[in-house]
C-alpha cells in the first residue's frame, strides 16, 4: 500500500505539479488579460495587433536608443558648451567639416583635427590585429577543446572565466603584470634579463593591448565556434577516416566549410567590438605612450568630458561618424547571418 | 477598570511624543549635499567640523559625499550645465565652473570679513568683469615645489644645491645622484600643466593677452618646454611620467617619490600630509625652494575652494555654513589639521601651528609658506585666467607627443595655439 503511494502520489508533488500550478497561473493570467486585448483588437484590428506587442520594446527603444541617437546627431550640428539643444547655436556642418579636413587621409599630422585621425589609424590597427589573432586562437582552442582531451570540462571554464570579469578589472590585472615593477618584470629580471618598460613603447603596448583584448573575450568566441563544431555531423568525419583522409585535409575540406558560418558571425562581431574598444585600453595605458593607443571612443570621451571646455558638438560629430561605421558593420553581420539561416 | 487603563495608556503616548517626537517633527530640516575629494585627510576633518555645525544648527543636515577627484573635474561640469548638482563643491577649477558659482555675499554675516582675509582669492571664483562676489573660501592655497630625497643624495655622496639654484643645477645634481645609486626617476614632474607652469613661469612665460587673444606659447614657455623635452632626451626625466599616457591624463609620481625611486619631485604643497604619514622614518625627505629660472624663482599658486553652486535652493543655510567653515577658528583648526598651507590672510600672516605634523613636514610647510612671499603677480594671473585650464591640458597634451617623439617642438607649439584658439571660440558660441 505504501509502495503504491510512493509510486503514485510522489511524482504527483513534483516536477508536474509545479508544472500544473504554472500552467493554472498563466491560464489565469490568459483570462484577465484577454478581455481588454479582445477590445484592443476590435478597436485597431487583428493586423495591427503585432504592432501592440511590439510597442513595450519599442518605447524602451526609442528611449533609451533612438531618442539619444537623435540628441547626438542635434550636438554635432550645434555648437557652444550648453548642454540642452535649445540653449545651443547651429553650426551646420563645423564640425564635420574640422573633422575631416585633411591633407592627406594616410597622415593624421596633416589634418586640422589630428588626434581624432590618430584614434582612427590606432583602432584599424588594433581591429586588424585583434580580428586575425582572435579568430586565431578561438579556432585552435575550439578545436582543442572539441577534442576528447582529459580535463576538458575543467578546462572549457578556465578559458570562459575572463569574459566573466569586468573590462576595468582585466586591465588593472595586466597593468599590475606589466608595470615597472610588475610580476612579468619580476619574472624577467630573476632569470637575468632587464626589465622593459612596456608602456614607453608604442609597439610593446599596442602589442599588450590586443593581447589583453584576446586573452579576455577568447572564451566567449571559443564557444561560439565550439557550438559549430559539435554542430557538424560525426558521420561526415567517420567517412573521411573510412577513406584514410589526413588530418589537415580533413579540417580543410570538411571542419572549415562546415564552420564557416560560424566563423563569420565571429569576425563580424569582433570587428564591430574592435571599432568600439575603450574601457580596456584606456585603463591599461590610458591611451599612451604619446597617442599611440588612443583609440576613437577615448578622442570622443576626452573631446566631451575630459576638456575644460567640453566640446559635445565635435565629439558628437565623431559619434555619427563612428556610429555610420558601425552601421554599415551591422548591415554585413545581418546579411552574413541571414545568408546563413537561408 | 478597563476605561481607565486605556486613558491612562493614551496619556502616556501622548507625554512621550510630547516630550520628544513632536518638537522634532516641528523642526523641518534642510538638507545641504557637499561634493568633496580629499587628497589626505581633509575628509575626516571637514565631517569632524561638520558634526559640530549640525550641533549647534539643528535645522540643517549636511551630507558629505566623498568623490575622485576626476568626478570634481569631469562629472561636476557636466551636472552643472545640466542645471543638477550639490549645495557645496570643494573645486581647483574656479575660473572655468564661475559661471556656475552663486554670490553668497547678501547671506554672510560680516563680507568686509571676507574681503579681508580671502580678497585675492575671491578673484579667481568671480566671473570676469565681477568684483564683488562671495562664492565660497579657500580649502587649501597650493604652491608648486620640489620635494627632494635627501638620504639618496647622501647615500650618493652628491652636494645639494643651494638656495638660488637654478632648474639646471637641480637636473644635473638629480641626475648625478640617480647614476649613483640606481634610482630610475631623477626628476619627476607630475602630469599637469599648472607643474609645467610652475617651472614656465620662472623661465618668463607670460600667457598674455596680444590683440585679444591669447597667446599661450611665448618665449618663456618655448624655454621651458624645450628644457622638459631635453630632459627626456637625455635620461633626466623618465618617459613613464609624461609619455606614459595620452592628452590630458594627470599622473602624479607620489608613489614613486615614496618608493625612493624619484630624487627630486617637482609637485606641491598639498603632497606634505601624505608624505609625512607614508613615507614615515623610511628616508629623509625635504621639501626645496622652487629653482629658478630666467625671470624669477617663483612657483605657481592653486589650491581648492569649497563653493556655494547655484543649483543650491537653499542660499541662506549655505551662507549660514560657510560664515562657519570660513570663520578664523575653524578655518585654523581645518589647516592645522590637514596640514595645508592656508588660503586666509590673517592666519598666513600669524602662522599655524600645525601640532599633528612631523619636524619633517613641518620644515616643508615652511618651505611652502615662504615660497607663497615670492610668488610672481604672473603666476597669480595665470592661475586666475578663466582660460588657464585649456592652456594647461594643451601643453600637457601636446608636450606629451613630443616626449615620445610622435611630434617635434614646433608642431607642438602650434597645435598648442589652435587647441586653445579653437576652445576658447567654442566657448564664446551662444545661441
Amino acid at each position: 500500500m505504501t509502495d503504491t503511494i510512493r509510486s503514485h502520489g510522489a511524482p504527483a508533488r513534483g516536477p508536474s505539479a509545479a508544472a500544473a500550478v504554472t500552467t493554472g497561473s498563466a491560464n489565469a493570467l490568459m483570462r484577465l488579460t484577454d478581455p481588454p486585448m479582445r477590445a484592443v483588437q476590435r478597436l485597431i484590428g487583428a493586423l495591427r495587433m503585432p504592432y501592440v506587442f511590439l510597442l513595450p520594446n519599442l518605447v524602451f527603444f526609442g528611449l533609451f536608443v533612438f531618442l539619444p541617437i537623435g540628441i547626438n546627431i542635434v550636438f554635432s550640428v550645434t555648437g557652444g558648451t550648453a548642454l540642452f539643444p535649445s540653449e545651443r547655436p547651429y553650426v551646420g556642418a563645423e564640425h564635420y567639416a574640422r573633422l575631416l579636413d585633411c591633407g592627406s587621409y594616410l597622415e593624421a599630422a596633416s589634418c586640422r583635427e589630428d588626434l581624432f585621425w590618430r584614434g582612427v589609424g590606432n583602432t584599424l590597427t588594433f581591429t586588424v590585429f585583434q580580428m586575425v589573432a582572435m579568430v586565431l586562437f578561438s579556432l585552435v582552442t575550439a578545436l582543442v577543446l572539441n577534442r576528447p582531451i582529459r580535463g576538458r570540462g575543467f578546462f572549457r571554464a578556465v578559458y570562459f572565466f575572463p569574459v566573466l570579469l569586468s573590462p576595468v578589472v582585466v586591465a588593472l590585472i595586466w597593468k599590475w603584470i606589466l608595470q615597472r615593477d610588475g610580476l612579468l618584470n619580476a619574472v624577467l629580471t630573476t632569470a637575468g634579463g632587464e626589465k622593459i618598460l612596456f608602456f614607453v613603447d608604442p609597439g610593446w603596448a599596442m602589442f599588450w593591448a590586443v593581447f589583453v583584448s584576446v586573452w579576455a573575450h577568447m572564451g566567449f568566441y571559443t564557444l561560439i565556434l565550439l557550438a559549430g563544431l559539435q554542430a557538424i555531423p560525426r558521420d561526415v568525419y567517420e567517412a573521411a577516416e573510412m577513406d584514410g583522409t589526413r588530418p589537415w585535409r580533413v579540417f580543410h575540406r570538411i571542419t572549415l566549410p562546415l564552420l564557416w558560418p560560424n566563423l563569420l558571425v565571429v569576425l563580424v562581431l569582433v570587428l564591430i567590438r574592435s571599432v568600439q574598444v575603450f574601457d580596456e585600453v584606456f585603463v591599461l595605458t590610458g591611451g599612451g605612450p604619446g597617442t599611440a593607443t588612443m583609440m576613437v571612443v577615448q578622442y570622443i570621451y576626452t573631446t566631451a568630458f575630459a576638456n575644460q571646455v567640453q566640446n559635445f558638438g565635435l565629439a558628437g560629430a565623431a559619434s555619427v561618424l563612428l556610429g555610420a561605421v558601425l552601421f554599415v558593420l551591422t548591415l554585413i553581420q545581418l546579411f552574413l547571418t541571414r545568408r546563413r539561416a537561408s | 477598570m478597563k476605561r481607565t487603563a486605556w486613558v491612562a495608556g493614551c496619556a502616556l503616548a501622548l507625554s512621550v511624543l510630547g516630550s520628544a517626537g513632536i518638537p522634532a517633527l516641528a523642526q523641518a530640516q534642510t538638507t545641504l549635499r557637499i561634493m568633496w575629494y580629499s587628497d589626505g585627510n581633509e575628509g575626516e576633518v571637514m565631517n569632524d567640523l561638520l558634526r559640530r555645525f549640525e550641533d549647534k544648527n539643528k535645522d540643517v543636515k549636511i551630507v558629505l559625499d566623498q568623490v575622485p577627484f576626476k568626478a570634481i573635474n569631469e562629472t561636476l561640469p557636466v551636472q552643472l550645465a545640466s542645471g543638477q548638482g550639490p549645495d557645496l563643491a570643494r573645486i581647483t577649477d574656479m575660473g572655468g565652473l564661475a559661471p556656475y558659482l552663486m554670490d553668497v555675499r547678501a547671506h554672510v554675516k560680516d563680507a568686509a570679513y571676507w574681503e579681508q582675509n580671502y580678497g585675492p582669492f575671491l578673484q579667481w571664483m568671480r566671473v570676469p568683469g565681477n568684483t564683488t562676489a562671495i562664492p565660497g573660501y579657500m580649502t587649501q592655497l597650493t604652491v608648486t615645489g620640489p620635494f627632494v630625497n635627501k638620504t639618496l643624495f647622501e647615500q650618493a655622496g652628491v652636494a645639494m644645491p643651494g638656495a638660488n639654484a637654478t632648474w639646471e643645477d637641480w637636473g644635473k645634481a638629480a641626475k648625478a645622484v640617480a647614476d649613483k645609486v640606481q634610482a630610475p626617476f631623477p626628476v619627476a614632474f607630475d602630469r599637469s600643466g599648472h607643474r609645467f607652469f610652475g617651472l614656465a613661469v620662472s623661465q618668463g612665460a607670460q600667457m598674455a593677452e596680444v590683440g585679444g587673444e591669447l597667446k599661450p606659447v611665448d618665449d618663456g614657455f618655448k624655454r621651458a618646454a624645450k628644457l622638459v623635452v631635453d630632459w627626456h632626451k637625455s635620461g633626466v626625466m623618465s618617459k613613464e611620467l609624461w609619455g606614459a599616457v595620452s592628452g590630458t591624463a594627470y599622473r602624479g609620481a607620489n608613489e614613486e617619490f615614496k618608493n625612493a625611486q624619484v630624487v627630486f619631485y617637482e609637485s606641491g604643497s598639498w603632497q606634505t600630509a601624505q608624505f609625512d604619514k607614508t613615507i614615515g622614518d623610511a628616508f629623509d625627505w625635504i621639501a626645496v625652494p622652487t629653482p629658478c629660472g630666467p625671470a624669477n624663482c617663483s612657483s605657481m599658486p592653486g589650491g581648492a575652494a569649497l563653493v556655494a553652486l547655484k543649483t543650491s535652493s537653499h542660499p541662506a543655510e549655505v551662507g549660514r555654513l560657510l560664515d562657519y567653515l570660513a570663520s578664523e577658528e575653524v578655518a585654523s583648526e581645518f589647516y592645522a589639521r590637514t596640514l595645508f598651507v592656508p588660503g586666509h590672510i590673517g592666519l598666513a600672516k600669524k602662522g599655524i601651528a600645525y601640532k599633528s605634523a612631523s619636524p619633517q613636514a613641518a620644515a616643508a610647510l615652511k618651505v611652502f609658506g615662504d615660497a607663497v612671499g615670492k610668488l610672481d603677480p604672473v603666476a597669480y594671473r595665470i592661475q586666475g585666467d578663466p582660460s588657464s585650464r585649456i592652456v594647461f591640458n594643451a601643453a600637457i597634451s601636446r608636450l606629451g607627443q613630443v616626449v615620445v617623439g610622435e611630434t617635434t617642438l614646433d608642431d607642438a607649439y602650434q597645435r598648442i595655439a589652435s587647441d586653445v584658439a579653437q576652445q576658447i571660440a567654442e566657448r564664446k558660441k551662444k545661441q
